[in-house]
């Protein structure tokens, strides 16, 4: 199956951010690189935004993901709520 | 009286669709194609500008907020590291040098993208890509300002600095992506997206910034790592745009294919050959590695890229053709152009040296099939040459692939102990390739190639000095006249980092820093 992935700077916003992946992604691979963080998984990863909420404990707007994005891989679908990457292979 | 109504927050979609393709409109007094001139001759059929989807859904007033988020903290970072005499910090000195390769071969390109962007998104009818080429256009002259900003710091300490400008346009191996950059810009505005967009946002960028920021990050220039970082964070969203193009072109229309599937071919060759820059920065200068050529190309474009088009099979889009050629050369690509900047650094504006022992073992163990093999022996007969007083500078030029650029030092495919020759001849004249790829591309738009500025014929032709040169004086030294006319000071800004300014200045005030003297 085809690896999607997501990379986001290494700090203290992303902390979060890289929790609620994990979480809400048991099959998600973790992989640190200096001052990098990239997360792979195999055909599909969700990025949801209430993980992210419960965590930061205030509003997030999914958007904000851009401010500390490095890279990623896969086709999007994105609305309010969640993010996906996703090769449909 | 005013009435208090509650304001209802639109949703991302209905916010996309007020924020950008509301704020359309046709046209009543002038024809479509006298507007958008250059949609059409390409071939490509498009039949729906409507059915274009940005997925981020990114609107101008976000996009806004986002990046003045973005520089503010990247300019934080700038400054600190500036105040704190952060350069001191890096491993050893050899690792400046690859910031002054990434001034004057990448940053120029971003502001070639720019301009390509503006170009392209003003030919498109649909709002969707023109204000995603928009977006991307404001992104580009942002990276370029972020790094000659960044990159100013060392220009204060270190040669090398002095006048990349200039040098993309004059010096030999700029012309490498220079020449990427013009024959991209010069297509027409589907090509450009497919070129640009596509084959090098998407499936070749992570080599370039992934290694050169992770690199940086550690080997301690937290500048480079702080605009490379911003500059990357831009990048997800133009990769998107990349890949959003593609799949929108095919589905228009089933005649866009093989147009499509010819520029993916062409492309990622192209694009492929500019990143032998990176692949020798990887494997030789950085002190400290972060994974080899190899390894990123394996993760980044065997894996990546393999589910990426696996993905794209759909619509009938397949590998590159190329990918089989590269697989061949991946054990090789750093080693054959470090070898030839270390033949070759009389006319660099950075410093070589010969790697270390400890190096050559990581070399070794990175590349089990081919180190030992081809290119310790090389360094092994190098050093003990030097050591004799024999340092061996090449002062013949190269002959250069008409189509890429670079010097004819890749090997044939399979066959390491090989340079690989290609030719074709074009009305009476001859022309030199590197590669099957190179020769095939060439053919297809011969009319376009034969005007490639080569720098080593324009030496020859007496196009490189400065004015007032005499060739035919006695004494004449081709290679002093062409450095001066490049802007490069001989003995300062090229040579051996063994016995340079460089050296000799950051062991100094390193020394300093840490000693009361």
């Amino acid at each position: 199956m085809s690896t999607v992935f997501i990379a986001f700077q290494t700090n203290e916003e992303t902390r979060p951010i890289i929790e609620a992946i994990v979480e809400d992604n048991p099959h998600a691979r973790v992989n640190e690189a200096p001052a990098m963080v990239k997360i792979d998984a195999d055909g599909r990863l969700i990025v949801k935004r209430s993980s992210i909420e419960e965590r930061l404990g205030r509003e997030f707007d999914l958007q904000e993901l851009h401010i500390n994005l490095i890279s990623l891989s896969g086709n999007i679908e994105e609305d309010e709520d969640q993010f996906v990457l996703v090769w449909k292979n | 009286m005013d009435m208090q109504v509650a304001k209802k927050k639109l949703g991302l979609k209905e916010k996309y669709q007020v924020m950008t393709r509301d704020l359309d409109w046709t046209p009543t007094y002038q024809k479509m194609e006298d507007i958008y001139p250059y949609v059409h001759y390409e071939g490509i059929k498009i039949h729906d500008w409507d059915r274009w989807e940005d997925p981020f859904r990114l609107t101008m007033d976000a996009y806004w907020k986002y990046q003045a988020e973005k520089e503010k903290k990247l300019y934080a970072i700038i400054d600190a590291y500036a105040q704190n005499n952060g350069h001191l910090n890096v491993t050893d000195a050899r690792y400046i040098n690859t910031v002054k390769l990434f001034l004057t071969g990448v940053s120029p390109l971003e502001y070639m993208a720019h301009r390509g962007f503006a170009h392209v998104g003003r030919a498109f009818p649909g709002l969707g890509p023109r204000v995603a080429c928009l977006m991307q256009s404001l992104d580009e002259m942002r990276h370029l300002q972020t790094q000659v900003h960044a990159i100013s710091n060392y220009n204060k300490y270190y040669n090398g600095f002095h006048d990349f400008r200039q040098w993309y346009d004059r010096v030999w191996y700029l012309s490498v992506p220079k020449s990427f950059f013009d024959d991209a810009i010069t297509a027409g505005p589907f090509e450009f997206m497919v070129a640009i967009g596509f084959s090098f946002e998407y499936v070749l960028t992570n080599l370039l910034f992934v290694p050169f920021v992770s690199g940086a990050a550690y080997n301690g220039d937290m500048g480079t790592m702080a605009y490379g970082f911003s500059a990357q964070s831009d990048e997800a969203r133009h990769m998107t745009l990349g890949l959003e193009v593609i799949k929108f072109i095919l589905e228009q229309d089933p005649d866009n294919l093989p147009i499509v599937q010819r520029w993916i071919d062409k492309w990622t060759w192209r694009g492929y050959r500019v990143l032998t820059l990176v692949a020798m920065m990887m494997d030789y200068m950085l002190p400290k590695r972060t994974m080899s050529w190899k390894e990123a190309w394996e993760i980044y474009f065997e894996e990546n890229g393999g589910a990426l088009f696996r993905d794209l099979s759909r619509y009938g889009i397949r590998m590159p053709k190329c990918a089989e050629t590269i697989a061949l050369e991946k054990d090789h690509l750093s080693h054959q152009a470090w070898c030839t900047f270390y033949n070759y650094t009389a006319a660099t504006a950075f410093h070589t040296w010969i790697p270390t022992e400890d190096e050559m073992q990581w070399l070794s163990a990175k590349y089990p099939e081919s180190f030992d093999k081809y290119y310790r022996p090389r360094w092994d007969f190098w050093r003990e040459q030097a050591a004799k007083g024999n340092r061996f500078y090449n002062t013949t030029l190269p002959m250069l692939c008409q189509t890429c650029q670079v010097p004819m030092l890749f090997t044939e495919p399979g066959d390491p102990t090989k340079i690989c020759y290609r030719e074709t001849d074009y009305e009476g004249m001859k022309y030199h390739f590197c590669s099957d790829h190179c020769k095939e591309i060439f053919e297809h738009e011969p009319e376009k190639y034969v005007q490639a500025w080569l720098p080593v014929h324009q030496i020859y032709q007496g196009n490189c000095f400065p004015e007032g040169t005499d060739p035919t004086a006695e004494g004449f030294d081709p290679l002093k006249a062409v450095l001066q006319w490049y802007n490069i000071v001989h003995g300062r800004d090229n040579l051996d980092f063994e016995g340079s300014e460089d050296q000799r200045n950051f062991a100094a005030w390193r020394a300093q820093a840490t000693r009361n003297v």
